[in-house]
């Protein structure tokens, strides 16, 4: 008993190692947007509180806490406030199965992959409880929207990584960066290169961010779904919208672009020094591009139509995703990438 | 042939692509805002702020209390009350400014015959509670004192085109 | 392993409490978020089993796309809240019929194992993945049964789009190919001439 007691505490620890720096991320994440997206407004984006803003993050979350959250009269009171914790859940449950690197990874379990596609799916739910608790038109319509779009782009998404599993031949996400060893080229984005891009744009859907915010769609719906929302339970919400972001990117950089491999592995003489030798920060480094991409998407494109949304994911996402599948096979039979 | 090569280009999303450079370009360009506090814009010697009564260089207060401010005043901001005083001129015993009234249009600078009424440039001030927000005479001297010089200045620079 | 029968009390608590508040309470979308907590606990009992792939599968799909679907469509409804016993003398006879024809089954299950406790499937060595015997399986033994119930689903998939998929000759649409497709060269004209006011 006693020694399971300690497996427990030390698992509990292990995730408090895991979640604490998500959370600093996610809120240098948020200071990082206003500045990326000032800077592409021709502003300067946050720079008053502490030098060059840095403790902007800092004032917005105390701002938050102290803040009332008001439950609308008629409102679901227990699912209103029980939808931010699910949002939040997942998002940061799947962080379990991420491996940082060689040896960096909560549970190494075999269907680790499967496991996020599982959670970055149930995320949804707080989404949908919250628009329909809320008893608000707009949360509604918000909710319903969140609901299809995630649906629709799930099946996008996961046929992208069907693409992955076929050339790595595992569900493990530790032993799909080890399928890509060898050098840069040998990553499963040049093979897989349109599941790639699709999978980050249905990565961009999934989270209901910009370009396919209709979820929020300030200017159609208030604020969607978090339209009744205040004080932290609204800080919550923000949390899981935030810390899925970094779970998509560092995804993608596991899944195509090799993890924590280094990209001068296998160069015959830069690759000999530590520049060639795998390690955290090349993670680190590869997942804040991707997060970087979302912030540039949103300076740049403006909202899809609803209409325009699922027919993005229906009619053209899912059959270039099929075809791609097959060609992905013939790699692997032809013995080109896979082990 | 030409729809399937216009079909193999949209899959390469070139127009997003595009866009995207756009806002990269705008990310690196130097960026138009100032850093209020710390930069500030220039401004004209005409600008219209908190009001000033100004003095003679002898220390003479310039306000013969010809009411030709107050008549003028289209936000019926100003008010005046004169009496005799022992030398034989006419001075003003209140001059109070509401300054939830004017709308700092100035024309109570360009009707004053011995340029005593003026706005300065001051455009940062604040009023802790709504009365201090009536400034009566001792106050609008009080400015024209401490920022004669400015004043001045302004007014010497707009002299030849007035 | 006094914790894992924590959690497995827990889980089938959590399971068959939720299990019944589906069929007791009276709001709609409140049932559907019971039935979902319900996949939820028996993914977990799967798991506890070593079933991880089953257990994923069940989350991925039951709940991540059609329970949300479901909900979706919940939600959309005006659905009045019954007080849940209404029509309750009606359907009792039918609802007794069923209910005892699944006891049935389930004592005649228990009656061929036995009644004595089954003991915990032990933990698989590293190297065992569940879902690679899992796919042999599919992909040899079974590949007939799998395959003709993915004609089945395919089947149902054009049945459903041909049923629902009617063209009104009335509707106005945009077509967003053509939409993309459009150049500036399409639409506008662009003519140099002299201004009309020279030399006047």
């Amino acid at each position: 008993m006693m020694e399971q007691l300690g497996v427990l505490a030390w698992t509990w620890a292990k995730i408090m190692m895991i979640v604490f720096p998500i959370t600093i991320a996610v809120a240098y994440f948020t200071y990082f947007e206003r500045k990326v997206l000032g800077y592409m407004h021709s502003r300067r984006g946050p720079n008053r509180v502490g030098p060059l803003g840095l403790l902007q993050p800092f004032a917005d979350v105390f701002k938050m806490l102290f803040k009332e959250i008001i439950v609308p009269t008629n409102a679901s009171r227990f699912l209103f406030l029980l939808a931010p914790v699910l949002a939040l859940a997942p998002a940061l449950t799947a962080w379990a199965v991420i491996p940082f690197d060689d040896w960096l990874v909560l549970a190494d379990i075999d269907a680790g992959l499967l496991f996020v596609l599982a959670l970055t799916s149930m995320g949804v739910y707080g989404i949908l409880i919250g628009g329909w608790a809320s008893n608000s038109k707009y949360a509604l319509l918000g909710g319903l929207r969140a609901a299809a779009q995630t649906v629709s782009y799930e099946i996008a998404m996961g046929f992208a990584l069907v693409g992955v599993v076929v050339l790595a031949g595992t569900l493990n996400l530790s032993a799909i960066v080890h399928a890509q060893s060898g050098s840069i080229f040998s990553w499963f984005w040049l093979p897989l290169l349109p599941l790639f891009v699709i999978y980050f744009i249905s990565g961009v859907a999934e989270t209901n961010r910009a370009p396919f915010d209709v979820a929020e769609g300030e200017s159609e719906i208030v604020a969607g779904f978090h339209t009744e929302y205040s004080g932290s339970a609204f800080a919550v919400f923000f949390l899981a919208e935030y810390a899925n972001m970094i779970l998509i990117s560092a995804l993608a950089a596991l899944l195509f672009l090799g993890g924590w491999l280094s990209p001068f592995q296998g160069i015959p003489v830069i690759g000999d020094t530590f520049l060639g030798a795998g390690g955290i920060h090349w993670f680190l480094l590869k997942t804040a591009v991707f997060c970087f991409l979302y912030l540039w998407f949103r300076a740049t494109f403006p909202r899809y139509r609803y209409d325009q949304i699922m027919r993005l994911g229906w009619k053209v996402f899912i059959p270039i995703t099929i075809v791609w599948i097959m060609v992905a096979g013939v790699f692997r039979v032809l013995g080109w990438y896979g082990s | 042939m030409n729809a399937v090569i216009r079909y193999l280009r949209s899959l390469m999303l070139l127009e997003l692509l595009r866009g995207m450079g756009v806002t990269w370009r705008f990310g690196r360009a130097p960026k138009p805002t100032l850093n209020y506090p710390e930069e500030k814009t220039p401004k004209s010697p005409r600008f219209r702020g908190l009001h000033a009564l100004r003095r003679y260089p002898n220390g003479e207060e310039r306000c013969i209390a010809c009411k030709l401010c107050e008549a003028v005043c289209p936000a019926l901001a100003i008010t005046i009350e004169s009496h005799q005083r022992e030398d034989g001129t006419r001075r003003t015993t209140r001059y109070d400014i509401d300054l939830f009234k004017c709308i700092y249009c100035g024309f109570c600078e360009e009707s004053c015959p011995v340029d005593s009424i003026v706005l300065t440039d001051i455009s940062e001030y604040h009023m802790e509670s709504r009365e201090e927000k009536v400034v009566d005479k001792q106050q609008l001297l009080a400015i024209g004192e401490r920022f004669e010089d400015s004043i001045a200045a302004n007014r010497e620079q707009d002299a030849k085109y007035r | 392993m006094p914790i894992i029968e924590i959690v497995f009390y827990l889980f089938s608590l959590v399971l068959i409490a939720s299990a019944l508040c589906v069929v007791t309470v009276g709001n709609a979308v409140h049932a559907v978020l019971f039935l979902v907590l319900a996949f939820f606990s028996a993914a977990c009992l799967w798991m506890l089993l070593h079933a991880e792939f089953l257990a994923i599968v069940l989350v991925l799909v039951y709940v991540g796309a059609v329970m949300v679907l479901f909900l979706f469509v919940v939600m959309m409804l005006d659905v009045n809240v019954s007080p849940g016993s209404e029509g309750f003398t009606r359907y009792l006879p039918a609802g007794v019929l069923v209910a005892l024809a699944m006891a049935i089954q389930l004592f005649l299950v228990i009656w061929t194992r036995g009644m004595e406790a089954v003991p915990m499937p032990e933990a698989p060595d590293k190297d065992y993945s569940n879902t690679r015997e899992l796919g042999k399986l599919l992909y040899t033994d079974y590949l007939y049964a799998f395959e003709i119930a993915a004609v089945l689903l395919l089947v149902a998939i054009i049945a459903a789009i041909a049923l629902t998929h009617r063209r009104r000759p009335d509707a106005k649409h945009q077509d967003p190919g053509r939409q993309v497709k459009v150049r500036r060269e399409d639409r506008v004209r662009l003519v140099k001439m002299k201004s009309e006011g020279e030399g006047g």
